[in-house]
């Protein structure tokens, strides 16, 4: 009994030691190439190609980004801002509403999830959203039409909604009303502080969701002040290859020598950094607060 | 007239409750509900000069131009063709994978690999389209590099729309399946222990507790995760599309979706009449593959039906 017992054990960690460790590397393999090839010269990649280690150390893609450095912090900025406001917003009024959505005594809360699920299921299609956010919402231009097509998802209020109803006793709401507490209060001092898990998620699901968004410049924003920086990187990214296809066609090496392999990778670091140095302060709380529960309830 | 009064009553003593509740609701009635109105679009000649309803109404011709493309039965196997595709392999993946986890020793090596698995998901899409072109553009791409050392032939990727398929698949798991096996291992966590110590008394082995016990027990988050992918089963990953795609009409046979199509028509051929048609069309389509797919599943057991 025992003896079988430890040989399935041992089978059963091995596969998922296995299982673990190659997902993780196949996971990190892509960024590995990308570091490696943002600190190798232009000339290295183009002759030998992409490597885990850079073969020609050297940092001129990150010299030439910072050359110039006008347009990609004015990028950084609407980024970091329309990520910063969007993210505070959308947060506030998703706990607002998976708070009211959970409370047992609001007799619509199951008619309202329905109606904010729905959303997911039929739409106008993309024509009538563009109509709304240039036409009727006249928000081309703005930030806010970076800011409000993100600012919530159904999903994400029925996350917190679940969160929220796992993590706070219906008691301790209870008690509180019965020492005379308004709702608002409740929600103020007692629900937020106990949902800092679920709110550090769902915060990290739209602060990512807002930073890697490059869909809303391409659609409502023709002013090239106001693109994002996923946007302004798929600009340089397009125009580059377009250069370099431009230099191979006519067999001349371009003049000023723009190292456009080294370059884009080195923004595409450049790119994601930030929103990374944002996990290590979410990770405590990361698994503890996806509880998730149903439409109904 | 008394209902309505019973309801009046009702908001009244909630009244902080439901009024935390609107600015949510007016949101998503402006975002969501209002611009169902503009399906009306779809059956007029769209004019950027004039108000909707005084544009002229032109029936089902937007509907014709569409049909008659050609393109829709290919849009549609693709569209629902890929969805269901991701739909079942990043649930079996993630399962698989955060059953494995669950069971890993070492808070390090644990809280390590957890975030190397979900490292793809900070990636945005633009950087996803670098990768893709590192990995596969003709004169320095890994796969070439890497196939030249062996002794073997370069090969076009990007002339070879049947490939894609593969590529397309991979890389929607690649940078999801992270996001939702960190729900399903947030599930695994909630599960009490008592369960698996009844079970190791009982002489079952770890395969048989994780088969028998932790997989059953995520019977509800994956409901509740394929409730929102059906949903959305009609549209979907778009960025995903676009962004290894492109407009590379070479590929399009088996790349292209209903998403990526609307999304042409209306920022790159400025077809406004197609988008539209094509938008309702997704919609409608879309809704009703769910509403049958619903009604079926409640007659055979009632437990399963998503709403």
């Amino acid at each position: 009994m025992k003896i079988r017992e430890d040989g399935a054990t041992k089978w059963f960690r091995l596969i998922a030691y296995t299982v673990v460790i190659v997902g993780s590397i196949l996971c990190i393999l892509p960024f590995i190439l990308i570091v490696s090839a943002s600190l190798s010269s232009n000339a290295s990649i183009l002759q030998n190609g992409y490597s885990i280690f850079p073969t020609d150390f050297s940092l001129e893609g990150y010299k030439v980004i910072f050359q110039v450095p006008d347009e990609l912090f004015r990028a950084y900025g609407v980024t970091t801002f329309v990520t910063i406001v969007g993210t505070s917003l959308g947060l506030l009024l998703m706990t607002m509403a998976g708070y009211v959505l959970q409370r047992k005594d609001f007799k619509y809360r199951n008619l309202f999830s329905f109606l904010i699920y729905f959303t997911t299921l039929f739409g106008g299609g993309l024509v009538p959203y563009y109509m709304l956010i240039t036409n009727y919402l006249d928000f081309t231009n703005k930030m806010s039409a970076l800011i409000w097509p993100s600012l919530m998802t159904p999903f994400l209020i029925i996350l917190m909604r679940s969160f929220i109803s796992s993590a706070v006793p219906d008691e301790v709401v209870e008690s509180a009303k019965i020492d005379g507490a308004n709702d608002f209060l409740i929600y103020y001092r007692i629900v937020l502080p106990l949902a800092i898990p679920g709110l550090a998620t769902v915060g990290l699901f739209l602060a990512l969701h807002y930073w890697n968004d490059w869909f809303s410049s391409a659609m409502y924003i023709n002013d090239a002040a106001n693109y994002q920086l996923q946007f302004y990187l798929y600009n340089i990214i397009n125009t580059s290859a377009f250069l370099s296809n431009i230099g191979a066609g006519a067999g001349i090496v371009l003049a000023d020598g723009v190292p456009t392999e080294s370059m884009k990778m080195a923004m595409a670091i450049v790119v994601t950094g930030p929103i990374l140095l944002l996990y290590p302060f979410i990770q405590r709380y990361f698994v503890k607060g996806l509880t998730i529960g149903a439409v109904k309830g | 007239m008394l209902k309505k009064k019973g309801v009046l009553r009702e908001l009244y003593t909630n009244r902080i409750l439901f009024l935390m509740l609107v600015p949510t609701l007016l949101y998503f009635l402006i975002n969501n509900y209002l611009p169902m109105i503009g399906i009306y679009y779809a059956f007029v000649q769209f004019d950027f000069n004039t108000s909707l309803f005084q544009m002229d109404f032109v029936g089902l011709k937007n509907f014709e131009f569409l049909w008659k493309s050609g393109k829709l039965t290919e849009l549609t196997i693709n569209t629902v063709g890929y969805n269901v595709a991701f739909i079942l392999l990043v649930n079996f993946l993630s399962i698989a994978v955060a059953v494995l986890l669950s069971e890993v020793k070492g808070k390090w090596f644990k809280k390590i690999t957890q975030s190397a698995l979900f490292l793809p998901y900070f990636v945005s899409f633009v950087i996803l389209s670098v990768i893709v072109f590192n990995l596969f553009n003709y004169e320095q791409g890994v796969l070439n590099t890497v196939l030249q050392q062996l002794g073997g032939e370069p090969v076009d990727v990007y002339s070879k729309p049947k490939l894609w398929i593969v590529f397309i698949i991979l890389f929607f798991l690649w940078k999801n399946f992270g996001y939702s096996m960190v729900i399903y291992l947030a599930s695994i966590t909630g599960i009490s222990e008592e369960y698996y110590e009844a079970a190791k008394i009982d002489g079952a082995n770890i395969f048989e507790r994780a088969w028998h016990i932790t997989v059953p027990m995520l019977k509800n988050t994956f409901a509740i995760l394929l409730l929102f992918a059906l949903g959305s089963i009609m549209k979907g990953q778009f960025d995903l599309f676009y962004q290894m795609v492109g407009n590379n009409g070479l590929l399009f046979s088996t790349t292209d979706i209903l998403d990526t199509y609307v999304y042409r028509s209306l920022r790159v051929t400025f077809d406004m009449g197609m988008a539209t048609a094509a938008g309702v069309y997704q919609s409608i389509f879309g809704f009703t593959l769910i509403m049958v797919v619903n009604t079926i599943i409640r007659k055979i057991n009632k437990d399963y039906a998503l709403f």
